[in-house]
């Protein structure tokens, strides 16, 4: 695959890498999601939404609904706070869609796409800072949660895998909301198109409420509802209740979103140009 | 000399829109192509597609010998691409856009730095480096997307509409630095919808309509081509103007240009004899005359003639974004 050589100058036209490893991709990766993450603080509505929002979220349906819903906000904060970690993963996935928009409105995917690094280094950098993005949203809620009565009643070891498993989910969401993103025409479609479907689903779910307290015709939806099975696995190993049903539930959820979502977005973003 | 840009019938559809229908192109080493169009005329879809973002529907183009659609990541090597709008990272600082690509580019921490900080010195842009770029003006911006597309080095440099949109100072500033770079040896394509900057920084010229090169040359041979001179006509009285236009158009056989806003009317005049000529059929028609001159022809008069057509007319269509949604 050498070029003519007649039509090579000497010197300064001579590509030197001839492919890339999966070493340097990675450091591709690791350098688009650390820009990324600095992006936050030039956009504090992203604090907001990623931080203040849901903690506004807690409060509100502890003390608001707490009391009609489960009788006091000292017990529904036991139920609702894994339900509102599942609620506000979702709701930050969306991020993803958004940033990728704006980095194609912009052109700065067309400048990376131009640059000798990893095809890979985009996407795999946004799902990388938005791992971050969630780890950290999900530990404000915990500690907000804890401050005001929630309490773990499982091992450590049950409760970390429990994050872990939530982090996971919302990474496979991410996805959806990757192709959301690239598939629209500016950042404000994005935002709507990516929000839109995520009130039915976190609403429909028992995020928040019990299934059983439900219309007949709701509940099968509910029950199939990712958001639920999330929810229940989550509570499951945070407090109590059945573990093994949720959980499996939800990492066939994640592997079906994942194999389906994650080379749609893949071949979206290889047919931008 | 050798050859660091080549294109050979490059073809490219967009459902029934032929955006590009068969353009050569060839740019020697070291030197600049101006890529001179109007809007919709394929210009950034042949930049995308020499820049490897954009796969041709036909014919081939290599980058300094190395095939854009086969050996992309050969030819990312050698290019830097700076396009329509300001690619730069608003919530970064200028230095940190420009180290980050740096890095990207294999540079370690401390010299990404540097590299960042000979940048931002050279594109007198050293004391806002560390300012976010959302508080940058338009001709900032352009420079740190020009100094992003140059962080690697490359022999290549493709500039698409660098100066649209920038107030004649911030033009002026930024033709300077692209002077500099072709004077280091940079090989350049440039576009551009303005005849004056095709004019002042590029040594040959494609002009470009419909998707196929219509004429190429160097800015003499181009004036040449619509052939001796330009008649400037300004009457006295706007409602003239017209009937004035309409005499030289009949007298020459060409096609006047006319501003209404001076009551200024150019038209080619292949032959200074026809100037008493037009100056009696005025005279003859009763129109007063304020200003009458020859002069050489500008590259939007060629374009005019070439076309039959203004340059800058109505924009056909939006070329990235009818790109983007067709894809």
């Amino acid at each position: 695959m050498s070029a003519d050589a007649s039509t090579l100058p000497d010197g300064p036209m001579n590509p030197r890498l001839r492919r890339i490893s999966p070493g340097l991709a990675l450091r591709h990766a690791l350098l688009v999601a650390r820009r990324n993450l600095l992006q936050v603080r030039g956009n504090p509505q992203l604090v907001i939404f990623v931080l203040i929002q849901p903690i506004l979220f807690v409060l509100l349906f502890v003390y608001v609904f707490g009391g009609a819903i489960s009788g006091s906000s000292r017990q529904y904060v036991q139920y609702v706070i894994p339900g509102i970690i599942v609620q506000t993963v979702v709701f930050v996935t969306s991020v993803t869609g958004i940033g990728l928009n704006e980095d194609l409105a912009k052109g700065i995917i067309d400048r990376f796409r131009s640059l000798p690094i990893a095809r890979s280094a985009v996407l795999a950098g946004r799902i990388l800072s938005d791992t971050v993005r969630l780890t950290a949203t999900v530990v404000a809620i915990l500690t907000v949660g804890m401050l005001l009565g929630f309490r773990i009643t499982t091992s450590p070891v049950a409760a970390l895998a429990g994050l872990v498993l939530i982090i996971a989910f919302g990474i496979a969401l991410s996805w959806v909301a990757a192709l959301i993103g690239l598939s629209v025409r500016n950042p404000e479609t994005a935002q709507s198109a990516g929000f839109i479907w995520m009130f039915p689903l976190t609403f429909a779910s028992s995020a928040f409420v019990v299934a059983s307290t439900m219309p007949g015709w709701l509940q099968p939806f509910v029950r199939i509802n990712p958001i639920s099975v999330a929810a229940d696995a989550l509570r499951g190993l945070l407090l109590a209740g059945p573990v093994l049903g949720p959980v499996l539930k939800t990492v066939a959820w994640i592997v079906a979103l994942t194999v389906v979502f994650a080379p749609l977005a893949i071949r979206q973003f290889r047919r931008l140009a | 000399m050798s050859v660091a840009i080549q294109a050979e019938s490059l073809a490219k559809s967009f459902g029934t829109t032929r955006a590009l229908d068969g353009v050569d192109l060839e740019v020697a080493a070291g030197t600049v192509l101006g890529l001179l169009g109007p809007n919709g005329a394929g210009k950034t879809t042949a930049v995308r597609i020499l820049a490897t973002l954009l796969a041709p529907t036909a014919g081939r183009a290599q980058i300094g010998g190395y095939d854009v659609v086969r050996q992309p990541h050969q030819v990312r090597q050698l290019i830097g691409l700076t396009g329509q709008y300001a690619a730069v990272d608003e919530s970064l600082s200028g230095t940190e856009n420009l180290s980050m690509l740096g890095r990207l580019l294999g540079l370690g921490k401390a010299q990404a730095s540097q590299r960042a900080a000979e940048l931002l010195e050279h594109f007198d842009l050293a004391e806002a480096g560390g300012r976010m770029v959302k508080t940058y003006s338009g001709g900032m911006r352009r420079r740190l997307d020009l100094a992003a597309s140059l962080v690697g080095q490359p022999p290549v440099l493709f500039l698409d509409e660098p100066t649209t949109g920038l107030d004649p100072r911030s033009r002026n500033g930024l033709w300077a630095v692209i002077r500099e770079l072709v004077a280091e040896g940079t090989t350049l394509l440039l576009t551009t919808q303005y005849m004056e900057e095709a004019d002042h920084l590029a040594g040959h010229i494609a002009v470009i309509d419909h998707g196929q090169v219509i004429a190429t040359g160097t800015p003499d041979e181009l004036k040449a081509k619509i052939g001796g001179q330009v008649l400037e006509v300004r009457p006295a009285n706007p409602s003239a103007v017209d009937r004035a236009a309409g005499l030289l158009v009949e007298l020459t056989g060409n096609q006047a240009t006319i501003d209404r806003d001076i009551r200024l009317i150019s038209v080619p005049m292949p032959d200074p004899a026809w100037l008493p000529v037009a100056v009696r059929r005025l005279d003859e028609a009763g129109i007063i005359v304020v200003d009458l001159a020859l002069r050489r022809p500008s590259l939007d008069e060629v374009f005019l003639t070439l076309t039959g057509r203004p340059a800058e007319a109505e924009p056909l269509q939006d070329g990235a974004g009818h790109e983007r949604s067709a894809a």
